[in-house]
């Protein structure tokens, strides 16, 4: 109780602080609460990963009903994760809001709504009453809204947030749809009463129950075809935004998924086969085109959609598990899903600051503009191509752990199966690889055409390493990067609360195979280990038998042109083309080309744009509809007041006279029955 | 342990008796089998040109995929007998590992800031992730034939027994055939001495690299053949004892040169705009192995 009190109170106060102080206070107050409430949710987070939980009921009010406030060891893992994002996003955007000191108003918003999302982050994670969690839910939404409209001078920006806003309450009807649903029956909006529903009612209405969740949920954490909103949000806003929203805000969608499973007692099988189809398609789909995106921040986008259908492979997984009463699978999917949803929060974040240095020296996100900046930016470089190994799930670092775990689970779950699942695990198989694959295509391609070879556009201004300020809050994210590369051991085994939820095994009945994974656990950690000593060994063996072997420095061999020139390069557009082309069916990309022809030719010109199908037929296609049809109705605003007056008569009128009537009809027929 | 002393083994002679083969159909002498050593010996000595464009990346690229190639040799087992690493899932490490090299190799080629080798990095990145797939259905296949997720259990307790299984093993062989054609940038997907850069996949890539990285790049990729005639040869090796094995393995190791060999002398390269679409349909032939373990274990019936 005295740690909500004062959770409360350092909230109000900072929120209370912020707008009165010199704009240089600003951040610093920020970042200090926000380390505050930090502080105090991770000691109690800390206390259930180690098994205890938490609870406290508040009265409420009449309308609530009971408040309870239970942490267990999910909410403990997933509060951890916010806590560790919005520190680093809090430290980095000190260092990148610099630049827009001159905003003083529009920076306090800033900053105040930064620490509400983290605090309503974690009052989401916390909060079991429906009525309290979705005013939890909206105030997150509506402070993250705020957050990615920082820059709401530039159209673009605007376009973005009002599409995250009417996208996130379609989230929210969903939610409230199913909560009203469960409140109906069980009088109750505790969500105690939706386990209640669940083992009350029929098997198909908890199915129906969680896809009604599970919808609202899915928006949020963007996957396909829900996902429409994410790749105009994430460039819109500030570099530590996007860092801290595609890390963390939209994990929440993956808690409330997984705080769905827990409380709905359902048929996991069926909703394994689901999840696990939208995963993959997530999966593949977001990869597919964040390689054909231009601007850096879209690209990293996409790769979010990526990563939540990596980790939505891992749920579906263990919801097989749990279906078939398999506690290895169980174990083995929800690890890899918990683990790489803190992974996807680490690597994606540093991707997302190493943008917005790239961003601060250069002012462009275009890929196609950059180029060299390595030997500009060494330190971003080298963190951001940490980052990009990561999440292409490559070893000896932690993407490559989580996913390591859901290919096992696959293989796991390959044992003893009968068709429809073994063609399911087959098709995850193929669906992961590929997607492996494509992430490397993507990242050495982004990696490649950012950082280097040499300039392909004159930049105003020569690109300069980005400040101490900027660069300790990566490297804070680096080290956790590589301590899960190289200790996957330890971060398992603190999972062993969150997972003992699913499986409801206790330590003392835990099956042999679980009790093996540790094992393999630390032979990865080894492996990594050894990797990189073997790489460092060969390296230092190669400088010491070079040293004293003459070098010379030349320029690129270009087969017999001395001259070569930045303009001279493969281009992203053109290291991708081979794969374009292959993919181009599913894609709509917009082009406009203009040919060189004639004797004495003018300039050619060609120029692709990159679109969304999936946004094309379950957005703009619908959307374009119902515009038509209501734009017959167009008559009826025809801009005369006196047509407006008697509209309000007519709908007064009707009011009053619909019940009378239908009063009068029913007595009608009743006497008529009589006669 | 003996796995690895054996492919190193291996990779002395193995490219030499793919030359050495390919000289032999095309009527010529040609060089001794351990020629491709010797010039990697040579290129060891040698100095080392570096482009002015290139940086870190450049320098650190070479040693870490050679470190990978190492790595994943640790994990390949010898019949019954455990690699140097094994455990439950060790060939996605096995796989992944290999990406880690092949990322580095992609970047270091973008390095140079060279249009030549910005193509070849682009086609390497696009055809081994083609190939993928089909190694992890392939290994899926496996891991559901015999119910063992690592390589040393898988091939133990890979035994062949009726028809179909025979049938398995020869999609088996085809498919990581194929799949170390592919990783290795070989015929009928790469032709390694063709004399033009824009024809090139691998070689390109590595047109800025000399001395003793290139020595490096090289020898990872007589190392890299050697890996791969290992995993072929432990599809067949199954629990005989060692004294059987190890002829086996040389016999296969020697047969998969010569086929190799005879592959680049009588086949063409494919055309390169549809060498994708042709590496995804390996996935298919995996798919049919597949769908053969499942008759196997009576899932039709």
């Amino acid at each position: 109780m005295a740690i909500i009190t004062l959770f409360l109170l350092i909230i109000l106060s900072a929120i209370a602080l912020i707008p009165f102080v010199r704009v240089q206070w600003k951040g610093i107050i920020t970042v200090a609460t926000v380390i505050a409430i930090a502080i105090l949710s991770s000691v109690v987070a800390f206390h259930t990963l180690a098994g205890k939980s938490f609870e406290y009921v508040f009265q409420g009010s009449l309308v609530t009903g009971k408040i309870p406030v239970r942490i267990d060891a999910l909410s403990g893992w997933f509060i951890l994760i916010i806590n560790f994002t919005f520190i680093t996003g809090a430290f980095y955007g000190l260092q990148y809001m610099k630049a827009y000191r001159s905003q003083k108003s529009n920076l306090s918003l800033h900053c105040i709504n930064y620490i509400l999302v983290q605090s309503s982050l974690i009052a989401i994670c916390s909060l079991q009453n429906a009525i309290v969690f979705l005013v939890a839910w909206e105030l997150m939404a509506l402070s993250s809204f705020m957050l990615i409209i920082f820059e709401h001078y530039k159209r673009t920006t605007l376009h973005a947030g009002i599409n995250f806003l009417i996208q996130s309450h379609i989230s929210i009807l969903f939610l409230t749809l199913g909560f009203i649903w469960v409140a109906m029956r069980m009088n109750s909006y505790d969500f105690k009463a939706i386990t209640l529903f669940s083992t009350t009612n029929s098997l198909g209405s908890g199915v129906a129950l969680f896809l009604c969740f599970f919808i609202g949920f899915a928006i949020k954490a963007g996957f396909v075809p829900f996902h429409t909103w994410l790749p105009y949000a994430h460039p819109a806003s500030p570099s530590h935004i996007s860092g801290v929203m595609s890390g963390v805000i939209i994990k929440i969608g993956i808690y409330g998924i997984l705080r769905m499973l827990i409380v709905i007692q359902s048929d996991y099988l069926i909703i394994g086969y689901i999840i696990l189809f939208i995963s993959i398609i997530s999966g593949i789909y977001g990869v597919m085109l964040a390689i054909i995106q231009h601007d850096l921040k879209r690209l990293l986008a996409y790769h979010s959609i990526e990563n939540i259908g990596i980790i939505g492979i891992g749920i579906s997984i263990g919801c097989i598990g749990i279906g078939r009463g398999n506690h290895f699978l169980t174990v083995l999917g929800f690890a890899g899903a918990l683990l790489h949803t803190l992974n996807h929060s680490l690597f994606k974040s540093l991707l997302f600051y190493g943008a917005g240095n790239v961003y601060q020296s250069t002012h462009t996100m275009d890929i196609e503009k950059l180029g060299g900046l390595v030997k500009r930016m060494p330190q971003t470089a080298f963190l951001f191509l940490i980052a990009a190994l990561a999440i292409c799930g490559l070893p000896p670092f932690n993407g490559f752990v989580s996913e390591f775990l859901i290919y096992n689970g696959m293989f796991a779950g390959l044992h003893g199966s009968d068709k429809a699942l073994l063609s399911f695990i087959v098709f995850a198989l193929f669906g992961l690889a590929l997607i492996g694959g494509l992430a490397m295509l993507c990242f050495t391609k982004a990696f490649g055409t950012v950082f280097l070879g040499t300039g392909r556009h004159h930049l105003e201004h020569t690109p300069a390493e980005a400040e101490m300020g900027k660069l300790i809050p990566m490297y804070a994210v680096f080290m956790l990067i590589m301590a899960i590369g190289l200790l996957p051991k330890t971060f398992v085994i603190a999972l062993s609360q969150p997972l003992s939820l699913f499986t409801h095994l206790t330590a003392n009945n835990i099956p042999e195979g679980i009790l093996s994974l540790t094992g393999t656990m630390s032979m990865i950690g080894l492996c990594s280990a050894i990797f990189l000593s073997l790489a460092g060994l060969i390296f230092l063996v190669r400088k010491r038998i070079t040293s004293n072997q003459p070098k010379t420095v030349n320029v690129t061999w270009g087969c017999g042109y001395i001259v070569p020139t930045g303009k001279m390069q493969y281009t992203a557009s053109s290291f991708i083309r081979a794969y374009r082309k292959l993919a181009e069916p599913l894609f709509s990309i917009h082009k406009i080309k203009k040919e060189i022809k004639g004797v004495f030719p003018k300039t050619g010109e060609r120029e692709t744009h990159p679109y969304d199908k999936a946004e094309e037929w379950f957005i703009d296609y619908p959307l374009l509809r119902l515009k038509k049809f209501f734009n017959r109705f167009t008559f009826l605003q025809n801009g005369n007041l006196q047509f407006y007056i008697l509209y309000g008569m007519v709908f007064i009128l009707l009011v009053l006279a619909i019940p009378f009537l239908f009063d009068y009809i029913n007595s009608l027929i009743k006497f008529l029955n009589q006669v | 342990m003996i796995s690895f002393i054996l492919i190193i083994v291996a990779s002395i002679f193995f490219t030499g008796i793919i030359i050495r083969t390919k000289s032999i159909t095309s009527g010529r002498k040609g060089p001794g089998i351990l020629q491709p050593m010797k010039d990697i010996f040579r290129l060891f000595k040698k100095g080392a040109v570096y482009s002015k464009t290139t940086s870190f990346i450049f320098q650190i690229a070479p040693s870490i995929y050679f470190g990978s190639v190492i790595m994943a040799i640790l994990v390949i087992p010898f019949g019954q007998y455990k690699g140097i690493i094994s455990f439950d899932g060790d060939f996605v490490f096995f796989a992944y590992i290999l990406g880690t090299g092949k990322f580095f190799s992609i970047i270091s080629a973008l390095d140079t800031g060279s249009s030549f080798e910005g193509m070849g990095a682009s086609r390497e990145a696009l055809f081994s992730m083609f190939a993928e797939p089909a190694f992890f259905i392939l290994m899926g296949s496996l891991a559901l034939l015999t119910g063992h997720t690592s390589f040393q259990q898988i091939f133990a307790s890979l035994h062949f027994g009726s028809y179909i299984s025979y049938v398995l093993g020869v999609l088996a062989t085809f498919v990581l055939v194929m799949v170390s054609l592919v990783e290795n940038s070989r015929m009928p997907f790469d032709d390694p001495k063709t004399h033009l850069e824009l024809t090139m996949v691998h070689e390109v890539m590595i047109l800025d690299n000399s001395g003793f990285d290139l020595g490096m790049i090289l020898y990872a990729t007589n190392l890299k053949f050697a890996m791969y005639g290992a995993l072929i040869a432990n599809l067949f090796m199954g629990s005989f004892p060692l004294y059987l094995t190890i002829p086996i393995f040389f016999g296969i190791q020697v047969l998969y040169a010569i086929s190799v060999g005879i592959l680049e002398s009588f086949m063409a390269r494919f055309r390169m705009n549809h060498n994708a679409q042709y590496i995804l349909a390996l996935s298919s032939v995996s798919l049919l192995i597949f769908l053969g373990v499942l008759l196997v274990l009576g899932q039709f019936s």
